[in-house]
């Protein structure tokens, strides 16, 4: 799933300081599973603001509304008999869902309430890890199932560097060396002859360097694109 | 014998059979080349080659390629540090030509701490290729007379091709076998990590003898002199890939602290002594960080001096 | 075993601590609570085994969340006591409202008209 973290509250306190009547945006695809951006987490953060903005002397109203999914057009539509009603928007999607509802409603102001961070999972209740960089071009089964580009601090394809140590990663102690990882369990296997050699240089067009992608699958386009 | 691939003095030191021995110089955290080409003048008729190091632990420092220059110019020979964290293939290719443009004939091959370790944590880290594809990448361009795509380079680029080996790192096991990935990829000469564990190292050795890999390349080993027990300390505790026994940190400790410093040296001394017996060792590469001025008395007592000239 | 404790507090029962949530705590302070506190079972006696466990957590949220927004977070407490202890009970109760009181009254204020 996308994995985010709520920005702070001062930070988006500070983007509707002028405001009076807001709306929060939740969303229940990857934020809600992530406890970013589901109801609980809209209630939240609506709480906390009118608490502070209480302190203040200062109220303000905020409804808020859970789209089913802020990445598809058709859900987005869901608020267009209300959008209008609101001095702004918080978007507590991932970084998609802002720009959905910007895309769709032209004339209102959409804040990004989270910082989306990475593609991961939970690998326990609370705690998300990166997994994929979306670069476009999985060849994760060359590496005993393990991702060098997204897991390697320097996205090395012929590694580990010099500076694994005890399975940890240079950059902090608190980083897998995901080349250690995968050498071990080549090793275990008997496949080091996987290991021999060099692997060749990555083309990273399918990645972002290639410029924003875009994917169509036309059996299921209706119409034009 | 076959000719030369680059025409540089470490080729033909190594090539002769000397036993090498290379130096270490940090461009300077400005544009100061007067405070650079003094520190030149400790290293120059001490040691076959200089690394010039490329914006080393991400601290960001005058351009290697542009110190390499400065020191062709001086009559030394630059070993041209290139790290992949820095540059794009762009960047890299047009950099390797620029080197072999301005007289440079040697060139190091590396990833690159990464950048949180240095002055600019906020940087984005390009990565485009690791060492092991520079390696490979500097090799075609030699060899081939072609870039990465395959087009045709007009009077290609001449580089003896360095690459660094840490056998201190882990997972210990697979570091032979990296190593031999590095030769694979076209690595001429190979300079280790600084050596402090002389048990492990000796044992690493045995492995690459094993391999035959000494006979595909030159390998120089490693070797720091320390300054004093607080170096050792700092060292071990937060540069990566570091291995310092302590009983070595106990033997400086030992010493008065005035005389640290000369303990540290005599260490490096036995070091190279050691090297040059061991199988499989070609040259010593001395990094004497911070401490030029302190290399001609080392290369004096190490009984390298003079230099061969070929 | 007649004892008294504040008039100050209302209690509010609910079946464990571990169904108090973070929405709770903070509505009450928005809607104008001086302070709240939650009295859940010791730690390591829960029926639902970690109830009080997660209240403790949620607690914390709240107290992060309050002092981002500059609000003292002392204001909203975790105890833990078991159902015998009656006197403790009341003694937790003196000891927030004394702890309240010196804090004086919540900073949110509704500016709206009542």
């Amino acid at each position: 799933m996308i994995v985010a973290d709520r920005k702070s509250l001062q930070e988006i306190l500070a983007m509707v300081k002028d405001n009076k009547k807001i709306l929060i945006a939740g969303c229940k695809g990857c934020v809600t599973v992530c406890n970013v951006g589901g109801l609980k987490e809209v209630e939240i953060l609506a709480s906390s603001m009118k608490i502070a903005r209480k302190k203040e002397g200062n109220d303000i109203d905020i409804d808020i509304h859970v789209l089913e999914r802020q990445c598809d057009t058709e859900y987005v539509a869901g608020i267009s008999d209300i959008v209008d009603d609101y001095d702004a928007v918080i978007s507590l999607a991932c970084g998609v869902g802002p720009q959905f509802l910007s895309e769709m409603y032209k004339d209102q102001t959409f804040y990004p309430g989270v910082n989306t961070t990475f593609f991961g999972g939970a690998t326990q209740h609370g705690v998300w890890e990166e997994r994929c960089a979306g670069c476009g071009t999985c060849a994760i089964h060359n590496f005993g199932g393990l991702c060098p580009v997204a897991r390697c601090a320097k996205s090395l394809l012929n590694g580990p560097c010099g500076g694994s140590s005890n399975g940890v990663c240079e950059i902090n102690k608190d980083t897998e060396c995901i080349w250690d990882s995968i050498v071990r369990k080549k090793m275990d296997a008997g496949q080091l002859e996987d290991l021999i050699g060099v692997k060749g240089i990555k083309d990273w067009r399918t990645a972002r360097d290639g410029g924003p992608r875009r994917s169509i699958r036309e059996e299921l386009v209706q119409g034009n694109i | 014998m076959s000719e030369l691939k680059s025409g540089s003095n470490l080729e033909k030191v190594l090539k002769a059979g000397h036993f090498a021995f290379t130096g270490e110089c940090g461009p300077p955290k400005g544009a100061n080349v007067e405070h650079l080409t003094e520190k030149f003048q400790y290293l120059k008729g001490n040691v076959d080659a200089v690394n010039i190091t490329d914006n080393q632990t991400a601290v960001v420092r005058m351009s290697s390629l542009a110190a390499s220059k400065l020191m062709v110019d001086e009559g030394l020979e630059p070993n041209f540090q290139m790290v992949c964290r820095d540059r794009n293939r762009l960047a890299i290719m047009s950099d390797i030509l620029g080197a072999h443009a301005l007289g440079i004939r040697n060139m190091l091959c590396l990833s690159g701490d990464h950048q949180t370790f240095g002055n600019h944590p906020q940087a984005k880290n390009v990565h485009d290729i690791d060492s092991m594809q520079l390696i490979a990448l500097v090799k075609k361009m030699r060899d081939e007379g072609k870039f990465m795509n395959d087009e045709d380079i007009d009077v290609p680029p001449k580089m003896f091709i360095g690459a660094a080996c840490n056998p201190f790192a882990d997972p210990y096991e697979y570091r032979v076998y990296r190593l031999a990935n590095k030769l694979e990829a076209g690595a001429d000469f190979i300079q280790t990590q600084c050596i402090f564990n002389m048990d492990k190292f000796r044992d690493f050795m045995k492995k690459v003898v094993d391999m035959g890999l000494h006979e595909k390349c030159y390998i120089l080993a490693g070797v720091t002199p320390m300054k004093n027990a607080g170096m050792a300390n700092f060292m071990s505790r937060f540069v990566p890939g570091m291995d310092i026994p302590d009983s070595l940190i106990k033997r400086l400790k030992s010493v008065d602290k005035r005389d640290q410093a000369e303990e540290g040296i005599r260490f490096a001394l036995e070091q190279v002594e050691e090297f040059k017996e061991m199988e499989g060792v070609a040259g010593v590469h001395m990094m004497a960080i911070e401490w030029e001025h302190k290399v001609p008395e080392i290369a004096e007592r190490a009984k390298v001096l003079p230099r061969p000239v070929v | 075993m007649r004892l008294s404790y504040p008039a100050d507090i209302k209690v509010i029962q609910v079946p464990c601590t571990g169904r108090v949530d973070i929405l709770h705590l903070l509505n009450a302070i928005e809607d104008g609570a001086d302070g709240v506190y939650v009295a859940g079972c010791l730690e390591g006696e829960c029926h639902y085994i970690e109830g009080n466990l997660k209240a403790r957590r949620k607690v914390e949220y709240v107290k992060k969340t309050l002092t981002e927004l500059g609000i003292e977070p002392e204001r909203v407490e975790m105890y833990n006591l078991s159902s015998a202890q009656g006197a403790r009970f009341a003694e937790i109760a003196i000891e927030v409202v004394d702890k309240i009181r010196e804090l004086g009254p919540t900073p949110v204020k509704s500016t709206h008209a009542a």
